[in-house]
């Protein structure tokens, strides 16, 4: 995230961290949650599920932020995020990366 | 696991809302990008955060497409005949004053052959929380135009465009004396649930439309893709405008959305002012009504 002036609490607020869930099997291919997630942590997927539509992908994990309007635009309860409780180590491992 | 389970479902994760749809159901039958599923996760989400208890709740749906909703959901749950969802409704509140109903119903329904009802719900003042889906069509019979048609929008039974002046819902609802009128769309889901959640507290009759993409229906019969080109026409088409006179909020064809909460008022319920009228006229002999649950919950 850009700050045109850093914040003086930036060292003690951590912004929130989520993982993605998705049943591929319910998803209708609708893309709600691709094209709205905020920070674009999801894209379609090349493979078919069984109902033949392509269900999203997780392909940025580290940015979610665990905001839940995948959630909530979802209109086959197909997709949410859980938080995840330790942000420090997760940073870690996505910088190792 | 079953050859119909899902494989790529890991069983110790369950959705959030799992604890109120039935999940035997799900997944539902609505078109993929119809905007009724977004709308039901809304309301549920709402009804999940406001704490009230779920034998508390029943959920009411008339016929068509949003009618559906009431078999998807593990509460208390009533799919009525068409149009008559304010009626069973209303029937159930007075027999049960302390639950609290919703109607999850659509435009067809509720507007157009159940409008005389709603219009009496709405100068009655009874205390339901209506969603109304409106996705300016009858979607399920197969597209024909309505009440909530706009102007120019072609139809199946419109193939020229639809003539008709349609309804302005929230200016109809309102002034017929509803108490709470809501207009957002499906596209901006934290609104719609905040709102349906002020609305579960709001003590009158409020009513929250919900203007929904139906891509199998209305998108295609008008050429404007599937129901994520709507989302994205909601997008950057509608415009918030809280409190604005409802009169000023008539919808026309892939124009400029007025969306937002209109009104927010406090007005004596019908259960408030037929207690009041009947205890000044019979005195010490009228006993109120206190519902089937009065002593079961120790209240």
């Amino acid at each position: 995230m850009k700050y045109w002036r850093k914040p003086l609490d930036t060292d003690r607020v951590k912004p929130p961290h989520g993982e993605v869930h998705i049943v591929i099997d319910r998803c209708k291919g609708c893309g709600f949650c691709i094209t709205y997630c905020p920070r674009q942590v999801l894209e379609v997927s090349t493979h078919f599920n069984r109902k033949g539509y392509h269900p999203p992908t997780v392909v940025h994990p580290e940015a979610c932020v665990n905001c839940g309007l995948c959630e909530t635009i979802c209109p086959d309860f197909a997709i949410w995020s859980t938080p995840v409780e330790e942000p420090e180590k997760q940073q870690k491992v996505t910088s190792e990366k | 696991m079953s050859r119909l389970g899902t494989p790529f479902l890991d069983r110790n994760e369950h959705h959030p809302l799992e604890d109120y749809l039935r999940m035997d159901r799900i997944p539902h039958i609505w078109c993929p990008t119809c905007g009724l599923g977004t709308a039901l996760n809304c309301m549920l989400h709402a009804i999940k955060k406001s704490g009230i208890p779920r034998q508390n709740i029943a959920v009411v749906s008339g016929i068509g497409c949003s009618g559906r909703a009431a078999g998807y959901v593990n509460l208390d749950s009533f799919h009525t005949t068409h149009g008559r969802a304010i009626p069973f409704a209303t029937g159930l509140k007075l027999a049960n004053p302390k639950l609290k109903v919703v109607l999850f119903s659509g435009d067809g329904d509720l507007i157009a052959i159940g409008g005389n009802h709603l219009i009496h719900a709405a100068r009655r003042n009874i205390d339901l929380t209506v969603i109304g889906i409106n996705n300016f069509n009858y979607a399920m019979t197969g597209g024909q135009f309505g009440p909530t048609t706009p102007e120019k929008a072609r139809m199946t039974t419109a193939p020229y465009g639809s003539f008709e002046h349609p309804f302005n819902v929230p200016f109809l609802v309102d002034s017929c004396g509803a108490t709470y009128v809501a207009r957002w769309t499906a596209l901006h889901v934290r609104h719609l649930t905040n709102s349906i959640l002020e609305a579960l507290h709001h003590k009158g009759f409020s009513f929250i439309e919900v203007i929904s993409p139906c891509s199998t229906v209305y998108a295609r019969r008008n050429r404007l893709g599937d129901g994520l080109d709507l989302l994205k026409y909601y997008h950057e088409n509608s415009e918030i405008r809280n409190g604005i006179n409802t009169r000023k909020c008539d919808i026309t064809f892939q124009g400029r959305l007025i969306v937002g909460k209109f009104v927010d008022k406090e007005k004596p319920t019908y259960s408030d002012t037929m207690t009041k009228s009947l205890s000044e006229a019979l005195g010490d002999r009228y006993v109120p009504y206190q519902g089937p649950m009065q002593g079961k919950n120790g209240d």
